[in-house]
């Protein structure tokens, strides 16, 4: 327990468990889509012959909380050149890629918890996944988007200096990735255009593969999900770390 | 090896902007060192040249043997540093930033709880250990931040302005205990500051540097002597006038107003 690589690591957990505040906040708003859209369009999803509502949307609303927690993880790096504390890490005689893989493990361990937490409350309201054995499937599935998208997160913020991006960031890459992943509707039956893109979205295979994990339905497979999961998760670390050495203090 | 830094012809350039313009200087191992200058002198781009954390755009940097550029983690071991501006982790208690640090120096476990103990002993901060960085005042984050550069046992100390809104009691302390490691561990200090008297005070030699370029260089005494002034506060003036520097940005901050302004000019269209 000696290396700069759980340092890191273990900082990000002690700021997630330092920050009460962040990770109440943090589980509003999954809480409300779960009970607002799961209670709200559950009869005509039922009635569209789609099934019990909360059993599909639950993965969907899980694979959010992940993808929000998981870059705003990355993003932090932000805060960290803007307190300082980057510097401190910067002129340590430490590769930049162990800072950077060290911080991304980290953020991910947090995000995928947060996974977990949401995965609990959706049991609270009714959420029953099929088998208890593939739980644990579901949960290699969190995992690695949580490290995707904090890899990610980490990419991006890599390349901004201050917070006046963040809103960009928002509105044009976490809820695009969100709303056109399948995490709320099935994508049998949508256009064709609309389909592309949802295939070209990473975001598409994680919720599909925790889908498929914890209800049996999965619209591409899991072993597709988790082959493209694995090779884009994978590219993005690499990048996420090459940017991460560049930035100059 | 007697010089713990020696620089040769260091040009650093931002664009068309020259911050740090061919200027040569040694600090000798053990010396405590003041580079002294006003807003926009180019100390700060040559502390980070120092340190690793800037490329040179030409000239030779030698840091306790080795070169900044080629050798950043050899470097990067044999230094400690105190930024401008601080770089604690606020949510991390003072014992946590100060055993992150070790970690990340290769501090070997049994002598990290024992070093960790003394130092915030020293600056008076070991009955705050648990106390989380965010409920620090100004000079309490100062003191900690010169603990945690000190862990490593650097031969060389950078401090870049570090008494900067401090009250009297915490400069004079800082002051001695830095003059005390210096004494003890034969630790080279190199140091920038805006106060005078703090660097007639405490520094071997001084060198004023001005528009990118080292003005003078010498023993406070030396100094004084050859621009006929009683103290180094008016030797400074005569040397570098009295007009009122608009700080040139960092390379940063530029990038950033370039930023805006095409932002600007984004969101405008």
């Amino acid at each position: 327990m000696d290396s700069p690589i759980y340092m890191m690591w273990l900082r990000q957990l002690k700021r997630y468990w330092r920050s009460k505040a962040r990770v109440i906040g943090s589980l509003a708003q999954p809480i409300l889509f779960l009970v607002a859209l799961g209670f709200g369009l559950g009869p005509v999803f039922q009635a569209a012959g789609g099934g019990n509502y909360i059993d599909f949307l639950a993965p969907g609303i899980i694979a959010m909380s992940i993808l929000f927690t998981a870059m705003f993880n990355g993003i932090e790096i932000i805060w960290d050149r803007q307190f300082g504390f980057l510097k401190e890490t910067m002129v340590a005689p430490v590769s930049r890629y162990k800072i950077m893989i060290g911080r991304t493990l980290g953020g991910a361990t947090v995000a995928m918890f947060q996974g977990i937490i949401v995965f609990l409350i959706s049991m609270l309201i009714g959420f029953r996944p099929s088998s208890i054995p593939m739980i644990f499937v579901s949960f290699v599935f969190m995992f690695i988007i949580a490290m995707l998208f904090t890899a990610f997160g980490t990419a991006v913020a890599s390349k901004l200096e201050d917070m006046q991006g963040f809103q960009l960031i928002i509105n044009f890459i976490i809820m695009p990735l969100f709303f056109l992943s399948g995490a709320l509707f099935p994508i049998t039956g949508l256009p064709e255009a609309l389909k592309m893109v949802i295939r070209f979205n990473p975001l598409s295979y994680g919720v599909d593969g925790i889908r498929g994990a914890l209800t049996g339905l999965s619209a591409f497979g899991m072993t597709l999900d988790f082959a493209v999961l694995a090779v884009i998760t994978f590219v993005m670390t690499l990048i996420g770390s090459y940017l991460f050495s560049k930035i100059e203090i | 090896m007697n010089e713990a830094i020696q620089v040769k012809n260091l040009t650093r350039k931002f664009g068309e902007f020259t911050a740090v313009d061919n200027i040569s200087f040694d600090v000798k191992q053990g010396e405590i060192f003041a580079f002294l200058g006003p807003n926009g002198a180019g100390k700060t781009t040559t502390i980070k040249m120092l340190t690793t954390l800037l490329h040179p755009t030409s000239g030779q940097l030698i840091v306790n043997g080795f070169s900044p550029v080629t050798q950043t983690d050899e470097v990067r071991k044999s230094f400690g540093i105190v930024f401008q501006d601080p770089s604690l982790d606020d949510e991390l208690t003072a014992y946590e930033n100060m055993e992150f640090h070790a970690v990340f120096y290769g501090v070997k476990k049994s002598l990290r709880e024992e070093r960790i103990k003394s130092l915030l002993n020293l600056v008076e901060l070991w009955d705050r250990k648990d106390d989380q960085v965010k409920h620090f005042s100004g000079g309490m984050k100062r003191r900690l931040e010169i603990a945690r550069g000190l862990i490593h046992h650097p031969k060389i100390l950078f401090l870049d302005e570090p008494t900067i809104g401090l009250d009297p009691q915490t400069r004079n302390f800082l002051w001695g205990y830095i003059k005390e490691m210096n004494k003890k561990e034969n630790m080279t200090v190199f140091v920038t500051t805006h106060y005078m008297e703090e660097a007639e005070k405490i520094a071997d030699r001084v060198a004023i540097i001005d528009h990118g370029k080292i003005v003078t260089i010498g023993t406070p005494s030396e100094i004084k002597k050859k621009t006929k002034t009683t103290s180094l506060e008016e030797a400074f003036l005569k040397l570098t006038g009295k007009v009122i520097r608009e700080e040139v940005g960092s390379a940063k901050d530029q990038m950033r107003m370039r930023r805006r302004a095409w932002g600007g000019r984004a969101n405008r269209s």
